[in-house]
């Protein structure tokens, strides 16, 4: 058997250093000195850009180098380097060079300090570390306080003034410094002077940050593409270097040339120019280095750089395999803990299983499964992808066919790892972007389903905020059998109905699932023993149930006995139903007795996500599982329900009777008296203005709150004519789908429009549209609708109505990245924080953040809605105990 | 300490101690004593919390006792005048008797209390020890896993409701006459810990022989409230004699409480310029040196003189609110001044400003504003998010001792990290600056061990206990 490693090799530590010129030598493969890639035959040019010696990318090839190749040997690549002719300013170091020569003398290189100020420093530099403050500002101090001396306190040389000259020149007392001069000032700075300054003479020499050796990075950092023409396309950075070469060159032979000093001096600056885009092309000051596309380059710090840059795309998240990404379709026969996933899928993804003694015969006949003529009558049956075997410690990976099946599953060892396509029971992950929490990112069980898209239960919308108007989402198969035990534990939709964020359910009954329950339990519901069964068939109920008889209806069981069934034996409950909140009577109550629900309306407010009381008392005495179970059954009692009672909204249901129509009309017309009487009072400057108001914000206020209050009274006689007969009463009410608002808005009238809280005002000169007359402060000219939904809008409605809907709009473009940015900031303020074992909270670092999380150690989780205990609990059942 | 839900700034923390029974005190010491353990055992940490912070606490606190001296003779005497006969009530004595039966273990105070108070309704004295066990058994079950994110989690909890808030900047708060920003800008305007809100405001609460009198509210009102010269008083230039005559309005300063002395010592602080009373009511500024420039310079200067009240503030709204009196609500803050006025009581009076809370009534005070806040954006816009996320939020703002930003300003850019730095912002400038410093990555942060490839410090990942295969085999 194959020796496993338990303990892996870990990174302990990494180490950041500037290279030094002998470094960059010493590492170098080759120096490049041909500012060309390949010959006419296509062979790289020796000590050229693409010489072989600093790494090959044709898979094949081998690298002269190490003797290995890309792919399976892995040579990483080996660095060269371009001796410069002259020295270059690194753009990244300027501001650290700058400060190192305002603050040191040029002739002795001593730092323009007298011994007590430095000693002063050092001790202070010492003590803020001891202290953990931030000790930025005591080194900028260091270099105001050295700027301050006229001459060295060492030598007695007059300081000169450095100047910085956008983005790479220094001048002294207004003369140029060429780099050699400045490199030759910062050879001079002595060692112990390098911590003042910032510079950790461990890693790193001040003249090391002017270059006189380039380092090449290897070819396969830079690989050049084939395109299908033939034609050869090099990267972005073999291109600037091609140009760094060539000047660099050009340089060289000039001067040995005793070429003019002007001549020279224009091609330094070309080199710099060159390098300094090589590093950095988006450095201000200078135009950036493009492409003959007119494309800029995209050169080495734009590859770390951003969004796209290696850290935050290639290291800090990473494409995976074994992932798949589909549609979303809701399904309410799955259990919230399962998902549908197509036969396509199931049989792409797989999951790797080892072949032993005990599983060697399974794994035989899984490999030939999929070509047994029995599998074409099933719908879906599990294969096997690939087998790797592992021979003489290489490892070689068998693609598996109808023709090779046979041999391979009776050539199977013990020790291979078979790939076996997913079968029901398996356990993925399934995630939808943006995942804004962990509940974005939850465990499923497989069910292998017919069809294209992923299937699953409704009630777990919420958490991933998913709907099915073409949403898609990722479904990623776990490798291992470590994470598959931390998926089961901690993972499940199961273990996440509680939301952390404050303690309750965030799964549970939602829409259909709500009208159902309401349906079965709403006033005395009696079902017909027919009907009865069949529900009782929905959920699995076995068990006694109790009939009645009835002359007129026959046999028939009541509603709230049929829901009884779904709960524990042992609850006892009391709580207000959603439907009847405003009521205040003891109809308005939920009353569930030993697990009977003897009274009250089944809603929103008993099993629904965020505020159901049944579902939430169910989970914290009888825990994850049976919560699960509790919406499994709601589910598919309350779309039992709803498919054998009929649920049907439609146009009609805001159908208001015409007196209603009359008296919301007479309402509106009431209104717009008050508001024309608000104008004309403001007109005659007999309108009294709040305190710390203007008159015009007085009326605006006064008329704003007429306008809300008209809305409601057509709301309110609309909402007196929609009774709970009507289905989009029974939604709103319940609390399955819309609200009051809605249907008042569609039905009575839909109100003021506003943008940015204020009516409409933009527009023309004096108006907001010219079917008004100008200065009109009315109502209608100012942006209130009052018509409804349903009888249609006229033109002028209809284009407030549309302001105020854009401004929704873009209301929600702009939120989104606020808030995006927002939550980005603090992950990563908050990522490292966590609990430690003795109850503190601390940093990656150890420093406390709270002796006590939260002041009282409670997981949110756990808590009731913020509170440690459930006080009122406890004293119940010591009660019931006496 | 015992829980409180954050309310106002400056939370009357010693009156709530005092009227605390002293065994209460004992509970909160053992507890203090474990916390303290708890602390000693990780040795790095506690001694090395930066000195600065504990400076600053203290001079603040100085500074507040101070300021407070006159108010708390007020205050402090009607509250003991409660607690001396109270200090046998029956809640007292429940809690008294929790706390036997705690015998040393630890409950939160608001349990506590709350237990103390259903046991008396309930009239379950008897019953106490079961209680107490029993919620001391669900104390234990709810209580956080070691080695859990909790960072991580706080902040999707804060973060993940921001994409439902609305992004309107103006909303009418409280008071329908001040607008304050609220939703996801107000929001972000606290994490980052701005100087200046955008929208900053002021609840003055008074004191109260002040708070039940409109008039004596009026008063305390017009000293914070800005009074411009140009308000009160006619300003005419004469430009023949080149000098400017200022006619106030007898009725109006008298409503603010101005006198004629007063103006004169406002006016007296131009320079270049002097100012005489006149028989009838009047004042005659005169320069120095006349010219027509200058006088028209005066002038200008004359119309927005203050006379008086608070820089800063800008619109006053008195309003009296139920059980409290009348309370005057601010547009514009100055916390520093508006507590130096008399009659202003300083431990319930708060700003919006968190940079100026910290200022004035130190670090503590501006934790728990950033609490405060933060739970009462969220909550305006009907989103519940439970407090603990927001108190770990303020706190790793203020654990330095000075209110730092969540993002590359504060907290993000100062993580001992360079790879979870240049991972968040300016990459490449981090990196330069690792190599010259000789920094070193230790590896210990999540974002680190992400972007090496390693399992991340966290939950499961915390563990480092590894069972030794080879050891098994020699056996």
């Amino acid at each position: 058997m194959e020796r496993v490693n338990s303990i892996t090799k870990k990174i302990g530590e990494i180490y950041f250093t500037l290279l030094s010129p002998n470094e960059i030598r010493k590492m170098s493969a080759t120096k490049v000195i041909t500012a060309d890639t390949y010959d006419e035959d296509g062979f790289p040019i020796a000590m050229g850009l693409m010489d072989p010696r600093m790494g090959v990318i044709e898979p094949g090839l081998r690298c002269k180098t190490c003797g290995q190749r890309v792919g399976k040997d892995k040579c990483p690549g080996h660095f060269g380097h371009i001796d410069l002719a002259m020295p270059v300013i690194h753009v990244g170091h300027v501001k650290t060079i700058r400060d190192c020569l305002r603050s040191t003398c040029r002739d002795c290189g001593h730092l323009l300090l007298n011994d007590k100020q430095r000693d002063d420093f050092i001790d202070q530099i010492g003590q803020y570390a001891i202290e953990g403050r931030n000790i930025n500002y005591l080194y900028k101090e260091i270099i105001t306080t050295a700027r301050k001396s006229d001459t060295c306190p060492h030598c007695g040389r007059e300081v000169g003034k450095i100047e910085l000259d956008k983005p790479t020149s220094f001048r002294e007392n207004g003369k140029k410094l060429t780099p050699t001069e400045v490199r030759e000032w910062l050879e001079k700075i002595r060692d112990e002077d390098l911590p003042l300054l910032e510079i950790n003479r461990k890693s790193a020499r001040p003249e090391w940050m002017v270059l006189t050796v380039l380092p090449v990075p290897p070819v396969t950092v830079r690989p050049s593409v084939t395109l299908q023409s033939g034609e050869r396309s090099e990267d972005d950075l073999t291109h600037k270097l091609v140009d760094v070469i060539r000047i660099n060159q050009r340089l060289q032979e000039n001067r040995d040339a005793g070429a003019p000093q002007l001549i020279v001096e224009d091609l330094w600056e070309l080199l710099q120019y060159h390098i300094t885009t090589y590093l950095d092309n988006q450095t201000s000051g200078i135009p950036p280095a493009r492409h003959r596309s007119g494309r800029p380059l995209k050169t080495l710090a734009q590859r770390l750089k951003g969004k796209e840059g290696r850290f935050r795309s290639n290291l800090s998240g990473k494409r995976v395999n074994f992932s798949a990404r589909t549609v979303i379709s809701p399904d309410p026969n799955l259990s919230i803990n399962e998902i549908g996933v197509p036969h396509r899928i199931a049989e792409e993804l797989t999951v790797p299983v080892r072949v032993t003694v005990h599983n060697i015969e399974w794994c035989k006949e899984l490999i030939i499964a999929k070509y047994a003529p029995s599998s074409l009558e099933k719908d879906y049956v599990a294969g096997v992808n690939y087998v790797i075997k592992n021979a003489e410690g290489v490892k070689r990976r068998i693609k598996i066919t109808d023709k090779n099946a046979e041999m391979i599953s009776e050539s199977l060892e013990i020790g291979s790892i078979i790939e076996r396509q997913l079968m029901e029971g398996d356990l993925a992950l399934f995630n939808r972007q943006p995942s804004l929490h962990r509940m974005s990112m939850m465990a499923h069980r497989i069910k292998v389903v017919p069809g294209k898209t992923f299937k699953f239960n409704v009630c777990v919308c919420p958490p991933y905020n998913a709907d099915f108007d073409g949403d898609e989402m990722n479904l990623h198969i776990i490798q291992g059998e470590e994470a598959k035990a931390e998926a089961e534990i901690l993972m499940k939709v199961q273990e996440n109905i509680l939301s952390p964020r404050f303690g309750g359910a965030i799964i549970g009954g939602i829409h259909d699932i709500i009208s159902g329950c309401f349906l079965l339990t709403n006033k005395e519901r009696k079902v017909p023993v027919a009907i009865a069964s069949y529900l009782l068939g929905a959920v699995g109920y076995k068990g006694d149930i109790t009939v009645c008889d009835d002359e007129r209806i026959g046999r028939y069981v009541m509603g709230r006995d049929i829901f009884s069934t779904l709960l524990p034996k042992d609850m006892n409950m009391r709580f207000k139903s959603k439907t009847y909140q405003s009521l205040d009577s003891e109809e308005a109550f939920v009353i569930i007795k030993n697990g009977r629900l003897l009274q009250g309306t089944i809603d929103e407010n008993s099993v629904g996500a965020f505020k159901g009381n049944i579902l939430d008392r169910i989970i914290r005495d009888h825990g994850m599982q049976a919560g699960r179970e509790f919406i499994d059954n709601v589910t598919r009692l309350g779309i039992a329900v709803a498919t054998m009672f009929g649920f049907t909204t439609s146009i009609d249901d805001e159908d208001i009777p015409e007196q209603a129509r009359l008296k919301v009309a007479e309402g509106l017309d009431k209104a717009m008296e008050k508001i024309k009487n608000l104008v004309k009072a403001y007109e005659d400057k007999e309108l009294e203005s709040l305190p710390g108001r203007s008159l015009e914000e007085t009326l605006e206020m006064e008329i704003m709150r007429v306008t809300g209050r008209a809305r409601d009274m057509a709301g309110e006689i609309a909402g007196e004519h929609l009774g709970l007969e009507n289905s989009a009463v029974i939604m709103a009410k319940s609390g399955a789908r819309g609200s009051m608002l809605n249907l008042s808005q569609m039905s009575g009238c839909v109100g003021q429009q506003a943008v940015r809280g204020e009516r409409i005002h933009r527009g023309y000169k004096y108006r907001t549209l010219p079917h008004f007359k100008k200065g009109d402060l009315g109502a209608s000219a100012k942006g209130f609708v009052a018509s409804c939904y349903k009888k249609g809008l006229n033109p002028t409605e209809y284009f407030f109505h549309s302001m105020g809907g854009r401004e929704g709009l873009v209301d929600t473009a702009v939120r989104t990245s606020r808030s995006g940015y927002m939550q980005r900031r603090l992950i990563n303020a908050l990522e490292d924080v966590k609990v430690e074992y003795d109850g503190t909270v601390r940093q990656a670092g150890g420093q406390v953040i709270q002796f006590i999380y939260g002041e009282d150690g409670i997981d949110p989780t756990r808590s009731l809605n913020g509170k440690a205990v459930d006080v009122d609990r406890i004293i119940a059942d010591i009660k019931e105990e006496a | 300490m015992p829980k409180k839900t954050p309310t106002k700034a400056a939370v009357s923390k010693k009156a709530s101690s005092k009227t605390k029974p002293v065994k209460m005190q004992e509970a909160k010491d053992t507890k203090e004593k474990t916390m303290k353990d708890q602390a000693t055992s990780k040795k790095q940490t506690v001694d090395t919390l930066p000195l600065e912070p504990a400076k600053k606490t203290k001079s603040s606190k100085s500074k507040k006792t101070l300021k407070k001296e006159p108010v708390e003779t007020v205050i402090v005497a009607p509250v003991e005048k409660k607690s001396v006969p109270k200090k046998e009530t029956p809640e007292d004595k429940s809690i008294f008797k929790i706390n036997e039966y705690l015998t040393g273990r630890y409950l939160p105070f608001k349990i506590i209390e709350e237990l103390s108070s259903k046991i008396i309704i309930e009239k379950l004295e008897k019953k106490t020890k079961d209680i107490v066990e029993r919620a001391l058994i669900d104390y234990e079950k709810n209580k956080i896993d070691p080695a859990e994110a909790c960072g991580i989690v706080g902040a999707q909890s804060i973060g993940e409701p921001g994409t439902q808030m609305t992004m309107r900047t103006f909303h009418y708060a409280g008071v329908a006459e001040i607008n304050v920003t609220l939703g996801l800008p107000r929001l972000i305007e606290i994490v980052d810990a701005r100087s200046i809100p955008s929208t900053p405001m002021m609840n003055i609460f008074l004191n109260e022989e002040y708070r039940h009198d409109q008039n004596l509210a009026k008063k305390v009102a017009n000293q914070i409230e800005i009074t411009v010269l140009n308000e009160i008083a006619e300003i005419e230039a004469d430009l023949t004699n080149l000098m400017i005559t200022v006619r106030p309005d007898k009725e109006v300063i008298e409503n603010k409480g101005i006198s004629i002395d007063d103006l004169l010592e406002v006016l007296g602080k131009i320079r270049k310029t002097e100012a005489k009373a006149n028989k009838d009511g009047s004042i005659t500024v005169s320069l120095d040196d006349p010219s027509y420039k200058m006088l028209l310079d005066v002038n200008e200067k004359l119309k927005s003189l203050k006379v008086k009240g608070v820089d800063g503030i800008n619109r006053i709204i008195v309003r009296k609110e139920q059980d409290e009196g009348y309370v005057i609500y601010s547009e514009g803050s100055n916390l520093d001044e508006v507590l130096l006025i008399d009659g202003v009581d300083q431990k319930r009076t708060s700003t919006n400003d968190i940079q100026a809370v910290a200022r004035v009534l130190g670090i503590e005070a501006a934790r728990n504003m950033i609490i405060h806040e933060a739970h009462n954006t969220l909550s305006e816009q009907g989103l519940n998010v439970d407090l603990r996320h927001i108190m770990l939020v303020a706190d790793i703002m203020t654990s330095d001792g000075e209110v730092k930003a969540i993002g590359r300003h504060g907290i993000s850019g100062e993580k001992s990290s360079v790879l979870s730095r240049a991972a968040f912002e300016i990459t490449v400038n981090h990196l330069l600056q690792a190599a010259r410093k000789g920094e070193s990555d230790g590896l210990t942060g999540v974002a680190e061990n992400i972007i090496v490839g390693q399992p991340v410090n966290l939950g499961t990942g915390a563990v480092e206990l590894v069972m030794k295969r080879t050891k098994a085999k020699k056996e």
